[in-house]
């Protein structure tokens, strides 16, 4: 045990560099999935039936596929059609175009929860489709799809621990190189592993709070079936 | 010579602080049918659920035959054996049929051969007018089928004696009448029922005994004629006056 | 290049893909529908420590969680990479199927248990009789989404070096300089397997539906 905290305490420095990393991973990973994924939402919901259809087709293989392959799509892949991309910006687009999958289906589910009164509302006071959208609809699937959207930061901070196998200075990277040095693999991935798992709790408290504070009594998922 | 099945003795309930009930004291005879009335949330639910064991009273003792029930190292899940119950939302097994629903009791619990338990089913389906409903499934089955159902669950155990709690309230007002029907037919046969109801009709002519709770005790206890035309205390009249207004029943006592 | 040869020695990781899959989702069932029931009918110590396992199990990286179990298991045991990735894929499953099967119990209504034990059954008759077959049909929707998670996840045990399909696919696109088709290949097979699995248990879902009038 004793040896284990040494280890830790000799390797916090290099763990901390990663974890910073790995939360900016996360961090670009969810804003970038975020805007994709509502124009996928949107797409899928109002858009026309060439429109509809790519989105279902990108959501049902970006969900359908497993991230390490997508990202091994995209940094080794893509250069033998041209495009090279650093590491980092790899792991930033495979991270953004996955979560983009997930997050639209959030949305999705709560403008549909939302349903057509709500438009029917909007257009009858003169509104067009799209105001509606912006001003009516949005702002309230947004803030609906809250409690279950925020299972998708989470999810991602831990699936950003993949992109270590192409070479990305993250947190698990960091702990490999621990395992290499000490020649103690379940020591380090340990200490890493209390790490991601203090990551993990805090994420859920903040998003925990937000919940609470965004919460409008009455307004929610179950509430709204129209 | 009139013989006791159930017996209740300063029966008390509380929940923390909260008082549901205190000091019960009951007599069921054998053929008898008590029907309980009283202002929701006095604790009639509860009361019941203390008779057969369900949930645990905190003080006073409850006798079944001879044997005390509430004693130390008396089996519970053998006690509910013989006394049978029927709920307010019915709580039919979802993912068996009516047939299954009422056989479950006799194969899993009485250890019966599958076919006596299948015959045995079947007749207890038939007294409840169901027989040909069978093979459906609760979800296939209207609120009033489903209660019945229930009852034929209940009776298929042989039980001593048959409590309800609010058997109709959870039913649309079109089917109320073919449960009712059962069980007028069951206090005629001479089952010993122990009935919590709103149902006037019912209890002014098929009750024994009417009991009226309130607040966690036994106001008045007496014949439906007693209650209806002759009652001790005021509270009792309001009560039954409220209550047969809403009910739309003829005129309670004057 | 030779496409069939090219696709074929991809494909045929899907042996692997398909055994740790096979290993883990099973071995992942058994452990989590035993935490889930223990969680719901025991006492509080119990209770508190299916929680706590469910808890940690889940704020893990998988692939963390997978190296660490491993090292342990191929340390204890001599296992190959194939079986130690699958059972440490099992063991990271288990404690997300505990809490898809854990709210499977709980949203059948405590009202059947009430009803069971009305009848005279004891709580373990109740439990076997009553609840666990209304909880697993509740429990197919979630579960199926948790089996295409654990296709997907068989790839981490490429780190481990077994020759499944996103390994042989790297392998193969080294010695082809094919590396877009390779991947692109790979997808496809898991897509392909994934998409399989949904509608297997899509048909299973309905095939044990309980009839109801609307």
């Amino acid at each position: 045990m004793i040896k284990w905290l040494e280890l830790f305490q000799r390797f916090l420095p290099e763990f901390l560099k990663g974890t910073a990393v790995t939360l900016e991973l996360t961090a670009v990973g969810l804003l970038l999935g975020f805007v994709l994924g509502m124009l996928l939402a949107l797409a899928r919901c109002y858009g026309s039936k060439l429109l509809k259809t790519i989105a279902i087709g990108y959501i049902e293989i970006f969900r359908g596929t497993p991230l390490l392959v997508q990202l091994f799509l995209i940094y080794y892949g893509l250069p033998s059609l041209g495009l090279t991309l650093s590491q980092t910006l790899s792991a930033y687009l495979a991270l953004g175009l996955n979560s983009a999958a997930y997050q639209a289906e959030y949305l999705r589910g709560s403008i549909q929860a939302i349903g057509t009164s709500q438009m029917t509302a909007g257009r009858s006071i003169g509104l067009s489709r799209w105001q509606t959208i912006w001003y009516i609809i949005l702002p309230q699937a947004l803030r609906l799809m809250i409690p279950a959207w925020s299972n998708e930061p989470i999810s991602l901070l831990k699936t950003t621990a993949v992109v270590f196998l192409i070479a990305v200075q993250d947190l698990m990277a960091k702990a490999k190189r621990a395992a290499t040095a000490t020649y103690d693999p379940i020591g380090s991935y340990l200490a890493v592993a209390v790490i991601y798992l203090v990551m993990v709790f805090l994420l859920n408290w903040g998003l925990k709070f937000l919940e609470k504070k965004t919460r409008i009594p009455g307004f929610e998922m179950e509430a709204k079936k129209t | 010579m009139a013989k006791p099945i159930l017996t209740i003795k300063d029966l008390t309930k509380k929940y923390s602080d909260n008082v549901i009930f205190h000091d019960i004291n009951l007599t069921v005879n054998e053929g008898d049918t008590i029907v309980i009335i009283g202002p929701s949330g006095t604790g009639k639910s509860t009361l019941l659920r203390c008779i057969n064991l369900l949930t645990r009273a905190d003080g006073g003792q409850i006798w079944l035959d001879d044997q005390e029930i509430t004693a130390k190292h008396c089996d519970e899940d053998v006690v509910r054996q013989h006394i049978g119950m029927v709920f307010q939302n019915f709580l039919l097994f979802n993912h068996l049929t009516a047939l299954d629903n009422v056989m479950l009791g006799l194969t899993k619990v009485k250890h019966m051969k599958p076919e006596p338990a299948r015959e045995k089913a079947m007749q207890e389906l038939d007294r409840v007018g169901l027989s040909d409903r069978a093979g459906h499934y609760p979800g296939q089955l209207s609120g009033g089928q489903q209660q019945r159902v229930a009852i034929a669950r209940a009776l298929a155990m042989d039980p001593r004696i048959m409590l309800f709690d609010e058997p109709t309230s959870a039913l649309d007002p079109e089917l109320i009448g073919e449960v009712l029907e059962v069980m007028r037919k069951l206090a005629l046969e001479g089952m010993t029922m122990l009935v919590v109801t709103h149902e006037m009709g019912f209890a002014r002519e098929v009750a024994d005994r009417i009991v009226f709770l309130e607040k966690g005790s036994i106001v008045e206890e007496g014949t439906p004629e007693d209650l209806f035309y002759r009652p001790k205390h005021d509270r009792t009249r309001e009560f039954l006056w409220k209550i047969t207004e809403l009910y739309g029943k003829k005129d309670a006592g004057k | 290049m030779n496409v069939a040869r090219f696709l074929q020695y991809i494909a045929s990781g899907t042996a692997f893909t398909v055994g740790v899959t096979v290993i883990a989702l099973p071995f992942g069932l058994l452990l989590g529908a035993v935490l889930a029931f223990l969680n719901v009918y025991s006492g509080k110590m119990v209770k508190n420590l299916t929680s706590i396992y469910s808890t940690m199990m889940r704020g893990i990286p998988p692939i963390v969680l997978l190296f660490i179990l491993y090292f342990i298991v191929s340390g204890e045991i001599n296992l190959s990479p194939f079986w130690a990735g699958s059972i440490s894929l099992g063991i990271v499953s288990s404690a997300y199927q505990m809490e898809i099967i854990r709210g499977a119990i709980l949203s059948v209504s405590g009202g059947q248990m009430m009803a069971a034990r009305a009848i005279g059954m004891t709580k373990n008759q109740a439990i076997r009789n009553i609840i666990l077959p209304q909880t697993l049909r509740l429990a197919i929707p979630p579960w199926s989404n948790e089996a295409a998670i654990v296709i997907k996840d068989s790839s981490l045990v490429y780190a481990l070096g077994v020759p499944e399909v996103l390994r042989r696919a790297q392998l193969i696109s080294a010695s082809t300089q094919q590396p877009f088709l390779a991947y692109a290949a790979a997808a496809a097979i898991y897509f392909i397997l994934v998409f399989i699995t949904n509608r297997l248990l899509d048909a299973l879902e309905k095939r044990l539906r309980i009839p109801a009038n609307p």
